[in-house]
């Protein structure tokens, strides 16, 4: 079952000069049609500008499509009547740690989202204990999200998302603001939540790397979504990657390098382990 | 510099005062205030320092943190005991040259410095014994009623609370700020008052700017976590009455009528 999708969605910013008059439109969704299928570990990738965020804030109806519709489950954004159903459904993490965390206390942040469902105490302090688990956190969970490292309150608001027990998360470049290691412990959690829980995960990210282990990625840009595949397929077009001012992972970079100079190695190689076995195949000898 | 701040510090140990109901503490605390200034001869003065001396024994928070508080007031203090003794009218017991000193002015000067004193203490203890969260919780049960007559209660707890947690995210955000400023040659510890002042422009410009961005990026945090307001809203922490804060609001308002009492009979 499709838990998202879009159908010739666009969307236009209007920029206004300071007496408010219109200075000119800015298309930053155009003709976007995709669908995520339900346990789906998806990507969106593209620079800035490309219009993945914008694209993020549709599926939680924080903003509503200019043309075209966008079903989450089932139900359109459009219709008023859908818009808690569908945040609910959606639940979404956004990129500054800071700016996301209301509660004063660890689980009390991860209470708010429930409380505000109208959620019995009871079961939200099971909920609670279950998703500050899920991200490993429960250690915290008294504890000040002031005293705590990026990376920690990443997780400390992705378990906000998780006890409202969503269908579907959408992050919007969680890691963008954390060191490597927050990074990492953020990323092992997002990919725990889409194994363990089954979880539909949407990750938009401008990271090559937190893409390989995606089932499908987009690519966006210019608020088009110009390629679509498995992290393999997207991975083997290297040039195009790079015409979109995107990186690849190192490894991929390499092996295209290797490939260059006329080393007989598979295109879309993504982690090392592929690559020396790759590397192995090879035979050296003339 | 600016770490030394604290706002509504909390002192954690358990204690009974600590597990009270914070509305018990609340009204404890505005009753309290209330007494002593309607208190006005000494019975009075010894039936709020037994109140007081019995409170914070209760609380387990020591003294001499109490008394911390009272050291940004100590000015304000002197100058109202000195205003008061030398500027009061009455029955003259000391003079020299133009100064002279009454009886009534020893009176309300001392009665003064125990009221503010008190007050400080007073008012110390019950945020030193109730976290934030828990204030403003009981803010929200407490003055509940008001929302019949048109007062968002429930919106100005959220807005107190959310600005509690935002006052050490702006502390840090101002001291990047300054350093950022005094890498380009701002002054910022200038000895004038006027270019103390203005220095304090390109500080602040920078700080509501950020102010605003984030205030927008955590409505719309709290949007996406469907955040309508607070009808319909459940509570992961209910406040609950105890026979302890029954107990404790009988003791509270014998005290009042004690206070009562003691400013009729003599």
């Amino acid at each position: 079952m499709e838990i998202v999708k879009s159908e010739k969605l666009s969307f236009e910013y209007i920029r206004r000069d300071e007496e408010g008059n219109v200075e000119g439109i800015t298309r930053a969704l155009d003709d976007v049609s995709l669908s995520v299928k339900e346990g789906e570990f998806v990507a969106i990738l593209g620079h800035n500008g490309s219009g993945k965020s914008t694209f993020a804030k549709h599926i939680n109806a924080l903003l509503f499509p200019t043309e075209g519709v966008i079903h989450v489950a089932g139900m359109d954004t459009n219709d008023y009547g859908n818009i808690w159903p569908i945040r609910e459904t959606a639940g979404m993490v956004f990129q500054n740690p800071d700016n996301q965390i209301i509660g004063q206390v660890v689980e009390e942040d991860v209470g708010f989202g429930p409380e505000n469902m109208g959620v019995p105490t009871k079961e939200i302090w099971e909920r609670v204990e279950e998703s500050l688990r899920a991200v490993n956190m429960y250690a915290y969970r008294k504890a000040s999200p002031n005293r705590l490292s990026g990376g920690q309150k990443q997780r400390v608001s992705i378990a906000g998302v998780l006890a409202m027990h969503p269908k579907c998360i959408v992050l919007d470049e969680p890691t963008a603001m954390l060191d490597p290691n927050g990074r990492k412990d953020v990323i092992r959690a997002i990919r725990a939540l889409n194994d363990v829980e089954k979880i539909t995960v949407i990750l938009i990210t401008h990271y090559m790397n937190e893409v390989v282990n995606a089932d499908r990625v987009f690519v966006m840009d210019k608020g088009k979504v110009c390629m679509e595949g498995t992290p393999k397929e997207i991975f083997s077009k290297v040039e195009d990657l790079k015409n979109l001012r995107l990186d690849v992972p190192q490894v991929t970079e390499f092996a295209h390098a290797l490939r260059k100079k006329g080393i007989p190695i598979p295109e879309g190689i993504l982690t090392n382990a592929e690559l020396i076995e790759a590397l192995k195949n090879v035979n050296v000898g003339k | 510099m600016l770490r030394d701040i604290t706002l509504g510090q909390y002192y954690p140990v358990d204690s009974v005062i600590h597990r009270l109901d914070p509305r018990v503490k609340l009204l404890g605390t505005l009753l309290f205030l209330v007494s002593l200034f309607i208190n006005d001869n000494f019975i009075g003065i010894l039936v709020a320092m037994g109140f007081l001396v019995m409170a914070i024994e209760l609380s387990r928070v020591p003294f001499k943190f109490m008394v911390k508080g009272m050291k940004a007031i100590a000015v304000l203090l002197m100058f109202s005991v000195v205003l008061n003794l030398f500027l009061t009218k009455g029955t003259v017991i000391f003079s020299f040259w133009k100064i002279s000193i009454t009886k009534e002015g020893v009176y309300t000067a001392v009665f003064m410095a125990v009221r503010l004193s008190f007050l400080i203490i007073g008012s110390s203890l019950m945020t030193l014994t109730t976290t934030p969260n828990n204030l403003t919780d009981g803010l929200e049960k407490g003055l509940g009623f008001m929302k019949y007559i048109k007062v968002p209660v429930h919106e100005i707890a959220m807005m107190i609370s959310i600005a509690l947690r935002f006052i050490p995210i702006l502390m840090d955000e101002t001291d990047k700020i300054m350093k950022a400023q005094m890498a380009r040659g701002a002054d910022f510890e200038s000895k004038k008052l006027i270019q103390r002042a203005k220095s304090l422009i390109p500080l602040l410009v920078p700080l509501f700017v950020s102010a605003f961005r984030r205030a927008n990026d955590l409505a719309t945090a709290m949007e996406a976590r469907c955040y309508r307001g607070g009808e319909g809203r459940t509570k992961m922490k209910p406040l609950h009455y105890q026979t302890r804060d029954y107990l404790a609001y009988v003791i509270i308002i014998a005290y009042f009528v004690l206070i009562i009492m003691a400013k009729r009979f003599f």
